[in-house]
């Protein structure tokens, strides 16, 4: 079980818990503001864009090729952004906080 | 009193599928706040549609992972879902609705997001068929899937060569099936890409083991206790434990035709998704819209055009004047093969076909077909090279001419700057 935190654009924070399946489709079961997934979590739509906390990155892990170039879709990208379709929940996820980008 | 008059008010939405659902979602984020109630035949809590020839099919997850929004999210939105019933008529000059149980439900605003149906064609036998599906619901799939395990010799004939029949080759192919594709044209996906395209997945079928036939055109079905034998009209026969058909739509515009809405290929919207009766809009796959894009008026079958129309439907029914400008975008996964699309490739007369070098040198497998009218970019195919569909996306949103010369180095990294 993991505690995940979400930060929207309207600066709520939402804690949601997890334990297995995508941090996209946790926060959509939750309703996250900004979060769309629009193609289901197959890293096709570039519509589930988070910001890692900068001593988290380790936490998230590396974007892999294909989600680094559709994260660059979006105008607000940084070394610290995720499609968060592409990262599995697990108990070492436990704590991160993570910034909605849209 | 006036607050009173705006808290009676319902929006009715024919359709719970990837439109009506996110216009749903959309109204109340644009400040909706009356009723909102959705109608769908399905019975099954609305769901995504593109991975059910896909991971869904390969998977035995329940559609509970797949949905569009959890339950808790109508309820927590105060949206009501009607599902399992079906709409039967539209009244637009008393504004109501009719439902499969007789009841009338009347609304100030109405929403037809009804989406299409899979074409069945009118094979002989066909309807005598064993297990013979379409695949578009879950419930077609969750039978593929029941079939297929229970089959002992997994025989699957595919009826179609587009995108759907191939996806669910390559899904079938992943669960030990020996499968063949029938299509009648020359070369599979003839209608949607350029023949490069078509013979990079044939040949990546035929690796894994599909068979691909071309020129087939089913003409009948014939059906003994154990199997069906696929006959074509050249004589040939081929015999099938499971046969899906993927032979392509209907759009379901009957509703909006019986209710005298403007009908040309599907429900005539403006650029507000506004039908001809100002209180009815259309969304979708059953939209007929313009594109300022490609200057002319289009159909789409896609997860972008029914999200984006469902947000400027919703926004126009809150009262603010947004404008219908999307750019299509598509995907296709098959195997490890990753497929991104994005414009639309009708009217082309020149292709740039560009291949990247990888570390080990040229790779068959990451590259991209770019479609061009004279100098002007339609669209383009991306193969494992979600870069160039960014990019792509980038210079058509833009309008930029691109250098095709530079477009075709591949020694010249793949960058806007890097194509004009």
């Amino acid at each position: 079980m993991a505690k995940i935190t979400f930060i929207t654009q309207d600066n709520i924070s939402v804690v949601v818990e997890g334990q297995s399946g995508s941090l996209m489709a946790l926060a959509v079961e939750n309703g996250i503001k900004g979060i769309d997934g629009d193609c289901g979590g197959v890293c096709s739509c570039a519509t589930c864009h988070v910001h890692v906390q900068a001593d988290q990155m380790q936490l998230a892990g590396e974007a892999s090729e294909i989600e680094k170039d559709m994260l660059e879709l979006d105008d607000n990208v940084s070394e610290f952004s995720r499609l968060c379709c592409q990262i599995e929940i697990s108990d070492a996820l436990d704590g991160i906080v993570l910034t909605v980008a849209n | 009193m006036e607050d009173k008059a705006i808290n009676t008010t319902r929006c009715i939405i024919i359709g719970a599928s990837h439109a009506g659902v996110n216009c749903a979602f959309a109204l109340r984020k644009a400040g909706w706040d009356g009723d909102i109630t959705l109608f769908d035949a399905d019975p099954t809590l609305p769901y995504h549609r593109p991975p059910l020839s896909k991971a869904y099919l390969t998977s035995d997850d329940g559609i509970e992972k797949n949905l569009l929004k959890s339950a808790d999210s109508y309820e927590k939105e105060n949206i009501t879902l009607n599902l399992g019933l079906t709409v039967s008529a539209i009244d637009k000059s008393n504004h109501t609705i009719t439902t499969s149980d007789g009841k009338v439900h009347s609304y100030n605003k109405l929403v037809i997001a009804t989406g299409a149906r899979p074409f069945i064609p009118p094979i002989a036998g066909l309807e005598q068929a064993h297990q013979l599906y379409p695949l578009r619901s879950a419930a077609d799939v969750n039978h593929i899937r029941s079939a297929l395990k229970q089959s002992p010799s997994k025989r699957v004939v595919i009826i179609g060569g587009g995108y759907i029949g191939l996806e669910t080759a390559a899904s079938m192919r992943k669960l030990g099936a020996s499968v063949t594709v029938l299509e009648r044209e020359q070369r599979i996906l003839a209608r949607v890409t350029a023949p490069v395209m078509s013979d990079f997945f044939s040949l990546l079928h035929a690796q894994h083991g599909v068979e691909i036939l071309t020129s087939k055109n089913v003409a009948r079905i014939t059906t003994s206790p154990d199997y069906n034998m696929v006959i074509c009209d050249d004589g040939s026969e081929y015999p099938a434990d499971i046969i899906v058909v993927g032979v392509g739509i209907r759009v379901n515009t009957e509703l909006a035709q019986a209710a005298q809405l403007d009908i040309n290929n599907g429900i005539v919207v403006d650029d507000q998704a506004r039908s001809s009766d100002p209180d009815i809009y259309a969304i979708g796959d059953c939209s007929y819209h313009f594109n300022p894009h490609y200057d002319r008026f289009i159909r789409l079958e896609s997860v972008q055009n029914a999200v984006d129309q469902a947000k400027v439907a919703a926004a126009s029914i809150c009262g603010e004047a947004p404008i219908y400008d999307s750019l299509p975008w598509f995907w296709s996964d098959q195997y490890e093969v990753k497929l991104q699309m994005v414009g639309l490739s009708t009217g082309y007369n020149n292709i740039v076909l560009r291949k990247e070098l990888s570390d080990d040198g040229l790779t068959e497998h990451k590259f991209s077909l770019w479609y061009f009218k004279d100098e002007t970019l339609l669209a383009v195919d991306a193969v494992n090279n979600a870069k160039a569909y960014v990019v792509a996306t980038k210079l058509l949103k833009s309008g930029t001419t691109v250098d095709q010369v530079k477009l075709a180095d591949n020694n010249q990294e793949l960058n806007p700057a890097n194509l004009v």
